[in-house]
């Protein structure tokens, strides 16, 4: 018989029971909370007459309404304009403190978006389940946790029973072999393969990403790329224990300490694939092939080479191609073969789940030190993921550099990712933004979103247009902490 | 979950077919937190002259004396007669939970929407299909007749008109246990509860990090 995939292990590690029906119940440790899609569920209980099955089990913050200009946030909930965002926030506090939740709220240090805050706090660890009601909630199998993003009856769901009702999914194993290139990150990666495999590519698997360039990553690298799984189809991105988890995890204030910390990490070093486990579908990439990416269209998987150019939609491989290149195209105002270089910008967004850690924040400031913002950039914001990160970061002096550069330095929260608050893209305006999905309107109605990495978002705002960041990687310098 | 097993009530009909979801509660009431409170606003651009919006004070608003909701002889109607495909367009859960605020318990129509009807179940609604011919006929009834009023049998899966005519109708097993016995998918699944409890305790004793709040 085969050895177990992670997956396989995580699964039978938390399941209940078998339905019969193709459905299992499995055990839910940990479940995210924030203002979006928790009110309905909470009132659900309410009705019901239910309480939450196990309290500790859930952590709640807000963060995709709320307000990132310093001003607003010195108001705390007032300080939130729209009154549909702030009834949102306020029914989460409300919520939270009526059946005993611990919430981060708007001016908590630790408050952040969901994703940021799980892993940095230490909630979500290895061998967990997590859910949250929220597609990104992949984001947490970088940390070999069985981790879903879940519908608000699901979330009704799993408070009152501490399960989740689902369906075994397949496994699909994405190995990137080799070394990256300099000015190649994580966010080129996880782009990469989604442009490889497309956004439907990963449906009804979980995707684990292994090899020796994922290994190389940092937690906050693998982070972005299981973040993205949800863009490749799969639900579920995992990747296996090593020694870079379990250092990032040592002292967080959730995770366990002393004994029971020992005791867990013997027990996390088993949470990897077995060497013979059989995976439905592997897709194996080499990393020093992977450039510096961008997406042009307005579906993820529609991203090029920084060196390359915008497809021919005359070219494709077929009509529905053809006809989804041409519509993309339109969208964006782009024209067949204009090259990536040339795309001009009007805004740059340096945030969301996918980029907003301190590494990430690092590698924009490494970029933008010295350096200006180009005169034809209306805005060039960034937003921490959460009130730590933001702290260390000025701990590090990296708003410093932005702000002399020209960046709004911004409060913690979704921000401009899905464009829930104030921060906004214009009809026609593109924008480099190292968010997660350059869906149309997602950013604002008519905004035209390329995804990149942190660096070349950066690099970007100063030539106003893209650019190869391995161009300004030339100045290297790790040590932007003693800017 | 409202327990469902008979239920005696004035039909209102609603002469029309492919009445979507959209139809059932506007888009601009989903922007709510809640899933009570949606009753006043069922068909809402049927039911008034004005256009709706979230937060307003429905009273004062100017109602379309010709949407049969809001004449005298269908006040306090729980039973809702329709023509087929009811409740096409959007996944909204807020359909059934508007129909249910205002108080209908029974839809009968010649069929339904997909996830509508999913949702419906999920929510305590109960859905009929009768042939279309035979809602062709209520329809007559129900406008021949003021206070006319159904009696519907679950468990029996029979619909009895006020002339004592039984109209049998088809219902999968499933759904009629859950409704009967008021169960919702949360409801199922605490029939588990002891295998979740055994379960919960074997993990937090062999996996007890797991269950450690914040020091
Ligand atoms: S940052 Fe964007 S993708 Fe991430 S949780 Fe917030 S809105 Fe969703």
């Amino acid at each position: 018989m085969s050895g177990q995939t992670l997956y396989d292990k995580l699964w039978s590690q938390h399941l209940v029971k078998e339905r019969g029906d193709g459905t299992a119940l499995i055990y839910i440790d940990r479940q995210l909370l924030h203002e979006v899609t928790s009110p309905q569920a909470f009132e659900g209980l309410r009705l019901a007459g239910r309480r939450p099955w196990r309290l500790d089990a859930n952590l709640a913050t807000p963060d995709h309404n709320v307000p990132t200009t310093l001003k607003e946030r010195a108001e705390g909930n007032t300080g939130i304009k729209d009154p549909v965002s702030l009834i949102q926030v306020q029914t989460l506090d409300d919520n939270c403190d009526s059946f005993g939740i611990e919430e981060f709220r708007i001016n908590d240090a630790r408050q952040g978006i969901v994703h940021v805050v799980g892993p940095e706090q230490g909630a979500t660890l290895p061998g967990m389940t997590v859910v949250c009601g929220d597609s990104h909630t992949a984001t947490h199998g970088a940390f070999a946790a069985l981790a879903h993003g879940i519908g608000t009856s699901e979330v009704e769901h799993v408070l009152a029973t501490q399960c989740l009702l689902a369906q075994k999914m397949k496994n699909m194993q994405v190995r990137v072999e080799g070394r990256l290139g300099a000015g190649v990150t994580a966010k080129d990666i996880v782009l990469a393969i989604i442009g490889r495999i497309g956004t439907a590519g990963g449906t009804g698997y979980a995707i684990e990403f292994a090899g020796s360039a994922i290994r190389d990553l940092s937690m906050e690298g693998r982070m972005t790329v299981c973040n993205m799984a949800i863009e490749a189809g799969a639900r579920v991105g995992l990747i296996g224990v090593d020694d870079t988890t379990i250092d990032y995890l040592r002292e967080r204030p959730f995770a366990p300490q002393g004994e029971l910390w020992d005791a867990a990490v013997t027990e996390w070093r088993n949470l990897v694939s077995d060497d013979d486990a059989a995976f439905d579908k592997v897709v194996t990439i080499d990393a020093a092939d992977i450039e510096p990416q961008v997406s042009w269209g307005t579906s993820p998987e529609m991203v090029a080479n920084v060196s390359g150019e915008v497809p021919d939609p005359a070219s494709a491989r077929d009509e529905t191609v053809k006809h989804s290149y041409s519509r993309a195209l339109e969208y964006m105002g782009l024209s067949p073969k204009q090259k990536i270089t040339d795309i001009k910008l009007d805004k740059v967004f340096i945030g969301s789940c996918t980029n907003s850690r301190i590494e990430d924040l690092r590698e924009a400031a490494r970029v933008a030190k010295g350096k200006k913002v180009a005169a034809s950039i209306q805005l060039a914001m960034v937003v921490p993921g959460s009130g730590l990160v933001k702290r260390q970061a000025e701990a590090e002096g990296l708003d410093r550099i932005f702000i002399e550069a020209g960046f709004e330095w911004r409060e913690p929260g979704c921000s401009m990712c899905l464009a829930m608050n104030a921060d906004k893209l214009g009809a026609g305006e593109h924008c480099a933004s190292t968010s997660n999905r350059n869906f149309e309107g997602r950013q604002g109605y008519g905004g035209r979103t390329h995804l990149v990495s942190p660096a070349m978002a950066a690099a970007a705002a100063i030539a106003g247009h893209f650019v190869d960041v391995r161009q300004f990687a030339a100045n290297d310098d790790t040590q932007v902490q003693e800017a | 979950m409202q327990k469902f097993d008979r239920h005696q009530g004035v039909v209102a009909p609603l002469d029309r077919a492919n009445v979507d979801t959209d139809l059932i509660i506007p888009k601009q009431f989903l922007k709510s937190i809640k899933r009570t409170g949606f009753g006043v606003n069922l068909f809402d651009e049927l039911r008034y002259q004005d256009e709706g919006y979230p937060g307003q004070d429905v009273a004062k608003r100017p109602l379309n004396p010709d949407f049969m909701l809001n004449q005298p002889r269908y006040q306090g109607a729980s039973i809702l007669l329709a023509r087929r495909n009811f409740g096409c367009g959007s996944s909204r859960e807020h359909a059934p939970w508007a129909l249910e605020d205002f108080g209908f318990r029974v839809i009968i129509a010649p069929s339904f929407a997909d996830i509508f009807y999913n949702n419906a179940f999920k929510n305590g609604l109960l859905l009929v299909t009768l042939e279309e011919d035979t809602v062709a006929r209520l329809f007559q009834e129900v406008d021949a007749e003021e206070g006319y009023a159904l009696d519907v049998d679950l468990e029996n899966q029979r619909v009895i008109t006020p002339s004592g005519e039984v109209l049998e109708f088809e219902i999968d097993e499933f759904r009629k246990h859950c409704l009967l016995n008021g169960l919702d998918d949360i409801g199922i699944t605490l029939q588990d509860e002891p295998a979740i409890r055994a379960f919960e305790a074997r993990h937090r004793e062999s996996r007890p990090w797991l269950f450690r709040q914040a020091q």
